[in-house]
């Protein structure tokens, strides 16, 4: 190509979607970079072109038209259904908004790479699931609730759009829970309680991926990653036991039914934000194969597991005093000097 | 592999006196094998001859439950018992030991649970193994194998065997039913001991990772058989387990157990109990439910542990797994092959009890 990408970036104020911004300024092969969000990302970010919209919008197709886009990365998807006013919302923004966004992407022919941000959560949760999972393993949509469901019926858009557009490289990425010193997610939250509920005889295997490496291969995928769906996640599991133990927390085994109760008090109350499907995750976990992105783009995590929850647990104390929300925290220790010069492990 | 004339094969006539092999195990007791017909080793401890070459006569290395006590009491490294024993449980609580993708923790299992189990194995069952040199000191297997006894006592005593008795202390990678899974305390114990889903992509992975795997494709069916079809071999699934074996290229191990029948012995299902609590079936042995909790101790009786010649699959063609037809007629054939050493292991046994 004589000229660089050009780079269209859905939900660019959110923690993926700025990382990505931030990480593009340096790279030579980028040109431009253009971010829609519903709100300004708070921190400054060169060659990035702020756009105001909702990717529900038609607004979203003039952008990618006179924008003369050629990559588009998807990553507008959210667990989080309280940060969206309310489960509905969340659906309508998640899987509402892909449709929209490759209906747009459909009728630009500058578009040559779709990559999209999915998560494990497809595979759902339960007795019968592989302990290891591979991309191709069917996900049966009756059984998963929430985001999962979300994930996966955005994936379906996302795929018809695939057998549509047979020029267009797409690329999905299913990855496991981020966690690391800045990201905030469900899981951070779980583990950053004071007190950690488990379920009372069970000890899921914990399967996480670094923020840095996640970061890392949605970098890869914008340049290299061939066609297709790729589990991102970092290597090795840890049991949720010696996560907590790791941590230096107490857990707190609780009967299943308590938990799901204890989990709905502390949903109102703010402490998680952990959908009431997710407590099928203390008793089963989630463990993915990710041979394929190795093989295929040569994406390998610097972190394992265990690595990453260790430096979750150095490097992020420090920032959980502050009061301030919760991205506004992200962003700010995003600023820190040494997070982003930080040695690697 | 072994010809007709080293075979292990058990011979009827010496049941009642068979002449053992006169060496001595890795758990540091006599061999109970018989000896080869001439000779005065059983086939698993004999000499290597030329075109024997799969019994390894190296050194083996410490039996599992040893290890750590042989360290504890080993003083030269300058420090006491006590030290060590603080720095293994400091160890455990911080969390610092290393498990597998699919939970395997190899410390926990070698050295705390394998070690609880030897009583129950030599001293309660009695348990005689058999072939157990069949089994490749490395590489990839799946072990296929009945399966009795109201609860899956059977599957344990089996790990333990080739835990204790193979000369490479192999660990045995059982893939379990989702009612392991979903059992509070079970299900995490079974992660830890290193055990997965019964899945055809489970048992794939552990074979691609090069390990032993077992599966019981009789399932359910077979724990949950009454007493008056015991011995008798249930269905064997849907073929699963040897479409997986001709995919991954793996030999298959039939193996037969002998005695977990009369260790708990079903002569009754309550139907509308195990409906109620989700059990697939809820048994009544002559102890249990009447003894209450004390019924769930199973009876003393002798068990056989058979592992029998591996097949090939690597011999069929590449497309083999396709045809249903010849899936179908291998499982059966299995089947049959394990009945047969399920019956020849009955009369090796001689009196159930006693």
């Amino acid at each position: 190509m004589d000229r660089g990408k050009r780079i269209l970036i859905t939900g660019v104020s959110n923690y993926l979607g700025l990382r990505l911004a931030k990480r593009f300024e340096d790279d030579d092969e980028i040109e431009a970079v253009v971010g829609v969000d519903l709100r300004e990302p708070s921190v400054p970010i060169d060659k990035l072109e702020f756009v105001r919209a909702d990717i529900r919008s038609p607004v979203i197709a003039r952008i990618i038209d006179s924008s003369e886009i050629d990559t588009v990365i998807h990553t507008n998807i959210t667990s989080h259904p309280s940060r969206l006013g309310g489960r509905s919302q969340m659906k309508e923004n998640n899987v509402i908004g892909t449709l929209q966004l490759l209906a747009a992407a459909q009728r630009a022919k500058k578009v040559q790479r779709v990559i999209m941000k999915s998560s494990t959560a497809v595979y759902g949760l339960g007795p019968k699931e592989p302990s290891i999972v591979g991309e191709d393993h069917d996900n049966r949509q009756a059984n998963l609730y929430g985001y999962g469901k979300d994930c996966a019926e955005a994936e379906t858009y996302v795929r018809d759009f695939a057998r549509r557009r047979k020029d267009v490289e797409v690329v999905i990425l299913r990855t496991q829970s981020l966690i690391g010193p800045t990201v905030r997610t469900n899981m951070t939250d779980y583990l950053s309680l004071p007190v950690v509920p488990t379920a009372l005889g069970f000890d899921p295997r914990l399967q996480l991926v670094h923020e840095e490496d996640a970061i890392e291969a949605f970098a890869r995928a914008t340049h290299d990653a061939p066609r297709g769906i790729y589990n991102i996640t970092g290597h090795g599991v840890v049991f949720l036991s010696k996560a907590i133990r790791m941590l230096g927390k107490v857990g707190l085994p609780m009967l299943y039914p308590a938990a799901r109760g204890a989990g709905s008090v502390l949903r109102r109350v703010g402490a998680v934000d952990f959908p009431s499907d997710q407590l099928q995750f203390l008793i089963y976990g989630r463990v993915v194969d990710y041979k394929r992105a190795h093989e295929d783009f040569g994406f390998e995590a610097r972190y394992s597991t265990e690595e990453a929850i260790a430096d979750f647990r150095d490097h992020r104390n420090g920032y959980l005093e502050t009061t301030r929300p919760a991205w506004a925290r992200d962003l700010s220790s995003l600023l820190q000097p040494g997070a982003e010069t930080k040695e690697y492990a | 592999m072994h010809d007709a004339a080293n075979n292990n094969v058990i011979r009827l006539d010496a049941r009642r006196e068979p002449r053992r092999c006169v060496a001595t195990t890795t758990s540091g007791r006599p061999c109970r094998n018989n000896a080869v017909e001439g000779g005065e080793y059983c086939s698993v401890h004999r000499r290597p001859q030329a075109g024997t070459p799969e019994v390894s006569t190296a050194e083996p290395p410490p039996i599992a439950g040893k290890r750590m006590l042989d360290e504890l009491v080993d003083n030269d490294a300058g420090s006491s018992a006590i030290d060590r024993l603080r720095a293994f449980m400091g160890r455990r609580l911080k969390g610092d030991y290393p498990i597998d993708e699919f939970g395997y923790d190899e410390e926990l299992t070698r050295e705390i649970l394998m070690p609880l189990l030897r009583p129950l194995y030599e001293r309660y069952f009695r348990v005689r193994t058999l072939g157990v040199g069949r089994i490749p000191n490395e590489g990839p297997a799946l072990l296929v194998s009945n399966h009795s006894g109201t609860i899956p006592i059977d599957a344990v005593m089996m790990q333990y065997a080739v835990a204790a008795e193979h000369p490479a202390e192999r660990v045995v990678r059982m893939v379990g039913a989702d009612l392991v899974w979903t059992t509070p305390f079970v299900s995490h114990l079974a992660r830890k001991t290193g055990n997965a889903v019964a899945c055809d992509e489970d048992a794939f992975a552990l074979l691609e990772r090069d390990q032993l795997v077992a599966v019981f494709p009789e399932g359910f069916k077979g724990v949950g058989k009454g007493w008056s079809e015991r011995y008798r071999l249930q269905r064997f699934g849907r073929g699963g387990f040897i479409e997986v074996a001709l995919r991954a290229r793996v030999p298959i191990i039939p193996v037969a157990i002998v005695g977990a029948e009369e260790a708990f012995p079903m002569v009754g299902n309550a139907r509308t109990l195990a409906s109620l609590l989700r059990f697939p079936y809820f048994p009544i042995t002559p102890t249990f439910p009447l003894l209450g909790p004390l019924g769930l101790i199973p009876l003393p009786s002798r068990w056989v542990i058979e592992f029998g010649e591996p097949i090939a699959m690597d011999q069929y063609p590449d497309d083999a797994a396709d045809d249903k037809m010849f899936v179908f007629d291998l499982t059966d054939s299995i089947r049959d092959r394990i009945q047969q050493m399920v019956y020849k292991g009955l009369k090796y046994r001689g009196g159930t009890f006693l």
